[in-house]
């Protein structure tokens, strides 16, 4: 009897404990608790800073230059990579050379694998050489095979290598939606901060610009926009205005929130406290309402930034964003726009595998955060 | 009631007036004036141009003027005569090339704004009645996938799977036999049985979109006290739930309308371009391609003003579904 008496007490000072832990906890340590349930959220986070590792670092994952040709392997299938051969049993991983052949009925070339010869894959193999990160030659890629060449994800119609340029069209694609959103964040901030805080026509003036923004349909406008940029600039100079054509109607989710925020908390009792207790208005905005809405900006930040990535991969598809030789997964998607090229060659679409992937990661993400940054919601 | 629908119609015409403005700057981007290239196009295609048209024409637009004068009898000459000036890639002015394709582009946005609700709504009230069940799970995941998927790849593999298949292809919206007919019962019965692939996949987002919303609104509805009250007094479940928590749930839905429509717009114009659907997508993008400005300009400036008329229309019907947004309204 005393014994499970004993037990029972346990657990309850065990439940205190724990409840105490929760009402002493500092807002971060809630966030980071509430965040770590969301299961999804946690993966996302990893898997979108392995992303953004692969596009910094494209030239040691892939295997080959993005703009180097084969000209004896158009339009290859992804390469298949065997561990098992008939002979030895499983064995490191390898690949065959491949033969190309008339198929007699469509009249097409066809390609065969050759299976006289293992080529096995090697790790950190010497290939092409490429200045790392713009400081240092190296030539030393993750990858690679010798004599005859891996394709991951095929080839396409010139013979360049899809995964090698899937992997580099990651830096215009992943970095577009990081500095949109950067674009639209300054943006937003400033013209959602002076219209919540200084109220009257000015806010009315943005209020009624970002209705404005908000109630035309965005695709054709930029479509408009991009199309009469002219063809002869640069890919860093296009890059840029197409960065600044996205984040136009990009900043007024953003602004919204950060009005929104300033003016209810702006009305909130720790505010009115500070206030009492003879805070200026810098450390009430810099220590108390900064604090209390950034989470909530980088929960807006994180869930526009899949908007500029499909932004920019649709205008690139229909030739009106980026255009070769920048490499964009949208520009890649471009070969694709046939039917016929796709029923072809359906691993010109893995692109589009990729975009889809980080959109999906970057929602999961924000969700995530969105829970979290209300610690005090059930 | 009345003094809201006036208010918000007022509302309206500044809006329309920078429209109208943004739509003119974006005819003037290109560089080179329209004549100009007007007139070397009609050159190349080995038609002389004489004086006196030339000569025409720039005292048809002002184009001589200055370019506000220019603006005001651009507009001048859509308000009253409906002419929103010459496409010079067809060689024919502009109103007569959009008609069919603004009303096909309405009708499919319209369509697919009811689609999804039709999808959503159920499905929505579904997962928040049995939150964290299976299917919601299974509901939440599908929508997010929905959500990220960007519609015009889903119908480039739409197209894809259907050609690789089935060995049909489903684009284009008439059967070949009503591309050029006169509208007729059967040209209508025809493009209903096109209708629905853009239908479905413009919808995919914003179904998923919408799924979302309508979950969280009843749920926040359903943790509500008078749910309680009228559970304790012995309510039917089914009665309960659909007399009350759904029909106000429903009521932010209607509002959201008037957001959906210009991504709904954007995605007929970008998915009718894959599907080669006859409306204004690819019009659009081929004037956008051979820098046809007042062809595009036109399209923008028509199709903005339609998805900023339907979001009036939207609001609305909101405040005629709910009372407390009118009288919110009147007190503003």
């Amino acid at each position: 009897m005393s014994e499970s008496n004993n037990f029972l007490e346990y657990e309850e000072t065990k439940e205190v404990e724990k409840e105490e832990k929760f009402y002493l906890a500092s807002q971060s340590q809630l966030i980071w608790w509430k965040f770590k349930r969301h299961k999804l959220a946690m993966i996302s986070f990893p898997l979108l800073i392995f992303l953004y590792i692969l596009a910094i670092f494209a030239d040691f994952f892939a295997p080959y230059n993005p703009e180097t040709r084969f000209p004896a392997y158009l339009n290859v299938p992804p390469t298949r990579i065997h561990f098992f051969s008939r002979e030895v049993g499983f064995r490191r991983p390898f690949i065959y050379n491949l033969k190309r052949e008339l198929n007699p009925n469509s009249f097409q070339f066809i390609f065969i694998e050759d299976h006289m010869k293992k080529y096995p894959i090697r790790f950190f193999v010497k290939g092409e050489s490429y200045k790392f990160l713009g400081f240092f030659t190296s030539n030393i890629h993750l990858f690679g095979t010798e004599e005859v060449p891996i394709f991951l994800f095929g080839t396409d119609k010139l013979g360049r290598d899809l995964f090698s340029r899937t992997i580099y069209g990651a830096r215009i694609s992943l970095s577009i939606g990081l500095v949109g959103v950067f674009l639209s964040f300054i943006l937003g901030v400033i013209l959602g901060g002076i219209s919540g805080y200084f109220g009257g026509t000015v806010d009315e003036i943005i209020q009624r610009t970002i209705d404005f923004l908000i109630s035309i349909p965005g695709i054709p406008l930029w479509m408009a926009l991009s199309a009469s940029l002219p063809r002869d600039w640069s890919v860093v100079r296009t890059y840029f205005a197409i960065t600044i054509i996205l984040s136009l109607v990009g900043w007024c989710g953003l602004a919204r929130v950060v009005r929104g925020k300033l003016l209810s908390l702006r009305e909130e009792d720790f505010v009115m406290a500070a206030r009492l207790a003879g805070a200026s208005e810098w450390r009430i905005i810099t220590r108390h309402l900064l604090p209390s809405f950034a989470s909530h900006l980088i929960v807006s930040i994180t869930l526009s930034i899949p908007s500029m990535i499909l932004g920019e991969t649709a205008l690139s598809f229909l030739g009106l964003g980026m255009r070769p030789p920048a490499i964009s997964w949208g520009v890649l998607l471009q070969e694709a726009q046939e039917v016929i090229v796709v029923a072809q060659r359906p691993w010109q679409l893995m692109p589009a595998f990729f975009v889809i992937i980080t959109v999906l990661l970057f929602n999961f993400l924000g969700d995530g955060l969105r829970d979290a940054v209300d610690p005090y919601a059930r | 009631m009345l003094y809201y629908i006036i208010r918000r119609i007022i509302i309206i015409i500044p809006l329309l007036f920078i429209l109208s403005i943004v739509s003119f700057v974006i005819i003037q981007l290109p560089p080179g004036s329209f004549l100009e290239t007007y007139v070397s196009t009609l050159k190349l295609s080995g038609t002389e141009v004489s004086d006196a048209e030339i000569a025409r024409l720039i005292k048809l637009y002002d184009l001589d003027k200055p370019l506000y004068v220019q603006y005001f009898t651009w507009i001048k000459n859509i308000v009253f005569h409906g002419d929103f000036g010459r496409s010079f890639q067809w060689n024919r002015p502009v109103s007569q090339l959009i008609g069919d394709r603004i009303g096909l582009t309405m009708l499919i946005s319209i369509l697919t704004i009811l689609f999804t609700w039709i999808i959503a709504i159920p499905i929505g009230i579904y997962s928040a009645l049995h939150q964290y069940s299976i299917f919601d799970y299974l509901f939440t995941f599908l929508g997010f996938i929905g959500l990220a998927l960007p519609s015009f790849l889903v119908a480039l593999i739409v197209v894809w799977g259907a050609f690789s298949t089935f060995g049909i292809s489903v684009t284009g919206l008439f059967s070949a036999k009503f591309i050029n007919a006169p509208w007729s019962w059967a040209k209508i019965i025809d493009m209903l049985k096109h209708i629905w692939v853009p239908m479905v996949i413009i919808g995919i987002s914003g179904t998923a979109g919408l799924i979302r919303t309508m979950r969280a609104n009843l749920l926040d509805e359903l943790r509500k006290q008078y749910v309680i009250t009228a559970r304790a007094k012995g309510l039917p479940e089914k009665c309960l739930i659909f007399k009350y928590p759904v029909r106000i749930a429903v009521n932010p839905l209607v509002s959201t309308m008037g957001w959906m429509l210009p991504g709904v717009v954007g995605g007929e114009v970008i998915v009718s371009i894959v599907l080669n659907i006859p409306t204004t997508g690819p019009l659009l993008y081929s004037a956008l391609q051979s820098q046809d400005m007042y062809l595009a300009g036109s399209f923008i400036m028509i199709l903005s003003t339609l998805t900023v008329i339907g979001t009036l229309i939207s609001d609305i019907l909101l405040a005629w579904l709910d009372p407390r947004v009118r009288y919110g309204g009147v007190e503003k």
